[in-house]
């Protein structure tokens, strides 16, 4: 009997002895409360705190070094009797209305362009990002001296085109002004439309145009009933992510116009600077700025609906 | 069928007549241009009706029309603006304030190109210390960054635990939430913590966007690992941990690199935070000080700033040049999930 037992090997002599740490990490609740928690704290602290932070600030009269008091709601009703934050009101979702519809348009014509086989269309593709990769302001900058009224080299091509006789001051003048910024801000969009959608249709097997093309489906309905079913859910998210981004925009309109000419082209993120860091209207700055809120939620509410939905299929 | 676009067009051309609005527009120029807008308007969706989408077909004018002149447009109207810049950050002062309608003024090139407005730019200004504020502020916060989504990616996507789908969609949310809402209380807590005027603010703040966007990014990577290989570790001894460390995170190199050249980007770029959280010269960085230093009331320095425009894009183009598959597999990432 003694010699069995000799032989016997004990169980598990490979396995090397795992410290208490090892161990606790074994257990999956542990591991996952180990790994979120620089996140969570991350983003506890500097999103969740200055949310609610922002809200409380947005009921009280709290000025730059001067704690104030609870208002109530007397934030709101002063903007909702102001004309500049009407103004600006008008302008974000006019803003965000305009530029989502030329993005989505010329980005997926772009797309579609980008689609086909060309010579040199990796070297194409690379630089059409340009726009989108280089950072906002300095770009931004580059067309604030496009639009400069007495030294533009668009108003130069016009004159030479004999489209327009005199100078036009392209951010001087309000409407030209909000147009101008709109034109900018298609202009660093496309790309990025342009890609994801490039994406999406790249993922579409071509066998099924190649089918369609064979029941005599013609270019047009080809897209109609193809291509568009298949793109619209990486097009959904592109332009609700985009929707979010435009309507909360606030660099373009800093630079070019700083909400000027007299206030017609603000935002709500430009006027909630003037107003809360500018003037050191605290309270007043939140409230503006709380007002993108309800767009968020709105968004989030589909994106959430609409993942799901997708899931479920 | 000639008729009808006849009247159309005519149409337009009263409509465009009577919206010219006030003095300054030629009425009789926005009613030939409303006249000219359905022919060009029928022009562009004959451009568009040969929506083929697998290589040009067709006779040679149709493939011009549909393909060869709208992409040659798009490269030249989103390209025009960095040329421009280039053009004006070594165009000498005299020429460069010379009004459009001046005689000689010269578009399109120089003929006489100096590097007056970056030598001055890089001696005269903090443009050098900017740069490096920005870099250190961009690199730690990327890294942070993607520790964080790294960890919390693998968590959401491959272990069960309590709330996991709440937590989920908290990412989620905060993935969508801008910085132009929450800069105001936030600048107060910065300054509670005594943290305004430092590359601390930054670094400290940059992660709460780039966080969920490198998690969003990093769970569908996960998703494309399969289980099986982390079992085979676990079943050869390996504790759970390091079978996450060493067999799955090494997989996950590409999605990595991919947020991270997005995330660098990303903060390279960002404005309203540096722009409230910082106030001294030295410490700004590269978009706030541009704006903030080179514009002195109503003067404009153009030379510098389209120099400080131009030497500020390189380190971001140049981490996207050697990396293109990577951010473009970023930007479809943060779309797709």
């Amino acid at each position: 009997m003694a010699t069995i037992e000799a032989v016997t090997p004990r169980a598990y002599a490979g396995t090397p002895r795992r410290g208490p740490v090892t161990r606790l990490l074994e257990d999956e609740r542990w591991l996952s409360s180990f790994l979120l928690m620089p996140t969570i704290l991350l983003l506890g602290l500097f999103i969740a705190y200055p949310f609610v932070k922002g809200v409380l600030l947005a009921v009280t009269d709290t000025k730059v070094g001067i704690p104030g008091g609870f208002v109530g709601l007397a934030n709101f009703e002063k903007l909702w009797h102001d004309d500049i934050f009407r103004t600006a009101v008008y302008n974000t979702f006019l803003y965000t209305f305009v530029t989502t519809v030329f993005k989505l348009v010329l980005g997926l014509w772009l797309a579609l362009l980008l689609n086909r086989h060309f010579r040199g269309k990796a070297f194409v593709r690379a630089f059409i990002l340009l726009p989108f990769i280089i950072p906002t302001v300095l770009s931004t900058f580059a067309w604030k001296w496009m639009f400069d009224p007495t030294f533009s080299v668009i108003n130069w091509l016009l004159f030479h085109l004999g489209i327009i006789t005199g100078r036009i001051n392209w951010l001087g003048d309000p409407d030209l002004a909000i147009i101008s910024v709109m034109v900018v801000n298609v202009w660093r969009g496309v790309p990025f439309y342009a890609i994801s959608l490039l994406a999406g249709l790249q993922t579409i097997s071509p066998e099924l145009h190649e089918a369609a093309a064979i029941d005599g489906a013609r270019a047009w309905n080809r897209f109609r009933y193809v291509t568009w079913p298949l793109l619209l859910p990486v097009t959904m998210v592109v332009v609700l992510f985009s929707v979010i981004q435009t309507f909360a925009d606030f660099q373009l309109v800093y630079v070019l116009t700083g909400g000027g000419p007299a206030n017609h082209t603000h935002l709500f993120a430009t006027y909630a600077y003037q107003i809360g860091v500018g003037t050191g209207l605290l309270s007043e700055g939140a409230a503006v700025s709380l007002a993108i809120f309800p767009v968020l939620l709105l968004v989030v509410i589909i994106q959430l609906v609409y993942i799901r939905r997708v899931e479920t299929i | 069928m000639l008729a009808l676009a006849i009247i159309v067009c005519c149409l337009a051309a009263i409509v465009g007549y009577i919206t010219a609005g006030d003095k300054s527009r030629s009425r009789v120029g926005w009613a030939v241009g409303s006249f000219l807008l359905p022919p060009v308007v029928l022009v562009l969706l004959l451009a568009l009706r040969p929506l083929q989408l697998y290589g040009p077909e067709g006779a040679p004018w149709r493939r011009w029309l549909s393909f060869r002149i709208p992409l040659t447009l798009f490269i030249v109207g989103l390209l025009f603006p960095f040329y421009w810049m280039i053009v004006t950050s070594v165009r000498p002062d005299n020429e460069l304030y010379r009004p459009w309608n001046a005689a000689n003024y010269t578009p399109f090139w120089t003929l006489r190109p100096t590097l007056q407005h970056i030598t001055d730019l890089l001696s005269e200004t903090l443009f050098t210390t900017w740069m490096m504020n920005t870099m250190l502020i961009a690199i730690v916060s990327t890294v942070i960054s993607l520790i964080c989504g790294l960890f919390a990616g693998y968590a959401l996507s491959r272990l069960k635990f309590p709330f996991a789908g709440g937590i989920g969609t908290g990412i989620f949310i905060t993935y969508l939430v801008p910085q132009t809402l929450l800069f105001i209380p936030l600048a107060d807590i910065i300054r509670n913590f005594h943290l305004g005027d430092s590359p601390w603010a930054l670094i400290l703040t940059y992660p709460t966007f780039l966080i969920p966007f490198v998690t969003w990014l990093m769970m569908g990577y996960f998703k494309s690992i399969p289980k099986e290989l982390e079992e085979c570790a676990r079943i050869d001894g390996a504790p759970r941990w390091k079978a996450m460390a060493y067999i799955i995170f090494p997989i996950a190199v590409p999605g990595i690199l991919s947020a991270g050249i997005f995330a660098f980007t990303l903060s390279w770029n960002e404005f309203i935070y540096a722009l409230v959280f910082l106030s001294s010269p030295e410490q700004k960085t590269v978009p706030v000080g541009v704006t903030s230093e080179l514009v002195r009331g109503d003067v404009f320095y153009w030379g510098e700033l389209m120099a400080g425009a131009l030497l500020g894009s390189i380190p971001v183009a140049f981490v996207y040049s050697f990396f293109v598959e990577h951010y473009v597999s970023g930007i479809t990432g943060s779309v797709k999930g």
